[in-house]
């Protein structure tokens, strides 16, 4: 059994990856399996790991106060599944809207919180930091002004409300630059990432084959 | 002139079948490379290193199949570590098809260990609400997890005894190939006060440099090279770091790709 569905999935591997030649029968049913089964996977684990413990089980379990709050979710549940009817479609808004504003209000704590304050002070660096050795003092204080300066460069370039002239052109272009190797640093890890997938399934590939 | 011309124009499908041999090739010839360890996977080590025996470590499984092959390395590493230092080690996630897939990691590297189930570790399974689940731990555990991925209730388990929320948590380690490592730092580290460090696909790597900076987190272990790392740092190179030679290769056939289509495609446009 466990060695019918190393085939299989040696198969459907080959089957994705013919579509780097063009696109093909064998592609296409790969695909539509891949999302048929996701889907699927998804329903019977919404399922068992959230309605029936979280809502059901919690339900017969709980008394008091507790087991009728319960009603307001599994209402909200069913209020949602109505935007599959176009003429209820309208009563799903209020289940979103609930889950938007806590969204919004859960996010708006975090972000100030856990990354505009502390990246502000950690952008708040002494331009010359003394270190053990002179090199480390050089080189620390080198990585603070190269923040300090990438930091206020790449803001410049993000400020509209006066033409780019003189002094403000000149930041803003070496604030590009900093910009731009930031890109050019995670169209990198973006490489590495692709090849990273492609190592996996050939490395899974090659196993199968008897060639690794 | 002709041969850069040319270089401009290639057919697409002979880069992938290039790039496919560059990464066939060393694979088949099980090639080896040194691996230099990076001081932010050394950190990221050196954080569990640092952990008391009998620490609570909760592992975040925050991935899927699409990003195993740079993950699981660093998962099964991260076990690894954590069982030899006999931690326990708390497992749960956000991404649904991904915790089944991890756990036959969880299971193998257990076996592999000795670790117990219920003793050493838990897995605790999913729960829908993300960032909800996330902060409300900070609570209560058992709010969200009052039984483990099959049914069975937390309390019964002996490793359970006294871990309640946040306070009961030494470290947090997430696996994540989107946004859930940042969500954890801005929504739980920084709240909650809990240390942390990330495993995160190459392409998430980036965006957690500025968290590292900060001190918000302890260490980053980032894509497969991350991951090479990491084995070498436990003692067991695996598959990341057998993957190594072939991505070395690989990148350096598309950065010669890189350098000649633009050298071909800047000729091309002087003579136009």
């Amino acid at each position: 059994m466990n060695l019918l569905g190393t085939w299989i999935a040696a198969g459907l591997t080959v089957a994705i990856l013919s579509f780097l030649y063009r696109d093909n029968p064998f592609y296409k049913f790969a695909e539509h399996l891949f999302v048929g089964v996701s889907a699927g996977y998804w329903v019977i684990y919404i399922w068992a790991f959230d309605v029936k413990p979280m809502l059901i089980d919690e339900f017969l379990r709980q008394a008091g106060v507790e087991k009728w709050l319960l009603i307001i979710p599994a209402v909200f549940g069913v209020m949602m599944l109505m935007r599959w009817v176009p003429r209820t479609a309208w009563i799903s808004r209020w289940p979103i809207s609930f889950t938007v504003g806590i969204a919004a209000g859960l996010a708006l704590t975090a972000q100030v919180q856990g990354y505009i304050i502390p990246q502000i002070q950690a952008t708040l660096l002494p331009l010359v930091s003394i270190g053990k050795t002179t090199s480390e003092t050089i080189a620390r204080s080198f990585n603070n002004i190269m923040i300090f300066v990438g930091v206020v460069c790449a803001l410049l370039f993000f400020y509209f409300s006066r033409e780019h002239k003189g002094a403000l052109k000149v930041g803003s272009k070496v604030g590009i630059i900093f910009l731009m190797i930031g890109f050019g640093a995670s169209f990198g890890y973006t490489v590495m990432a692709r090849i990273s997938l492609l190592i996996g399934r050939l490395t899974f590939l090659l196993q199968v084959f008897g060639l690794r | 002139m002709r041969i850069l011309d040319r270089l401009a124009h290639i057919d697409r499908r002979l880069i992938f079948l290039t790039i496919g041999l560059a990464v066939a090739i060393p694979i088949i010839m099980k090639l080896k490379m040194p691996i230099r360890i990076s001081s932010e996977v050394r950190s990221a080590y050196e954080t569990i290193e640092d952990l008391p025996e009998g620490s609570v470590v909760l592992a975040s499984i925050d991935y899927d199949a699409t990003s195993a092959p740079e993950l699981t390395p660093m998962f099964r590493s991260f076990l690894r570590q954590c069982f030899r230092k006999k931690l326990k080690v708390v497992y749960t996630g956000h991404i649904a098809i991904g915790l089944p897939l991890a756990q036959f990691d969880l299971d193998m590297i257990a076996t592999e260990c000795g670790a117990v189930y219920g003793v050493d570790y838990i897995n605790l399974g999913y729960r829908p609400g993300y960032t909800a689940v996330m902060i409300g731990i900070g609570r209560e555990i058992r709010d969200f997890f009052a039984v483990d991925y099959r049914g069975v209730p937390v309390d019964s388990f002996p490793m359970m005894e006294g871990i309640h929320n946040y306070g009961d948590i030494a470290l947090i380690v997430d696996f994540a190939h989107g946004l859930a490592a940042e969500y954890w730092i801005q929504y739980v580290v920084s709240r909650f006060g809990v240390r942390m460090f990330a495993c995160v696909t190459g392409v998430m790597a980036p965006t957690l440099y500025p968290y590292l900076q900060a001190g918000q987190i302890t260490g980053i272990i980032g894509g497969l090279q991350g991951a090479a790392e990491y084995e070498v740092l436990v003692g067991q190179p695996e598959s990341a770091a057998f993957g190594m030679p072939a991505q070395s290769i690989a990148h350096l056939f598309i950065l010669a790709f890189i350098v000649f289509g633009n050298i071909g495609y800047f000729i091309s446009r002087r003579k136009k």
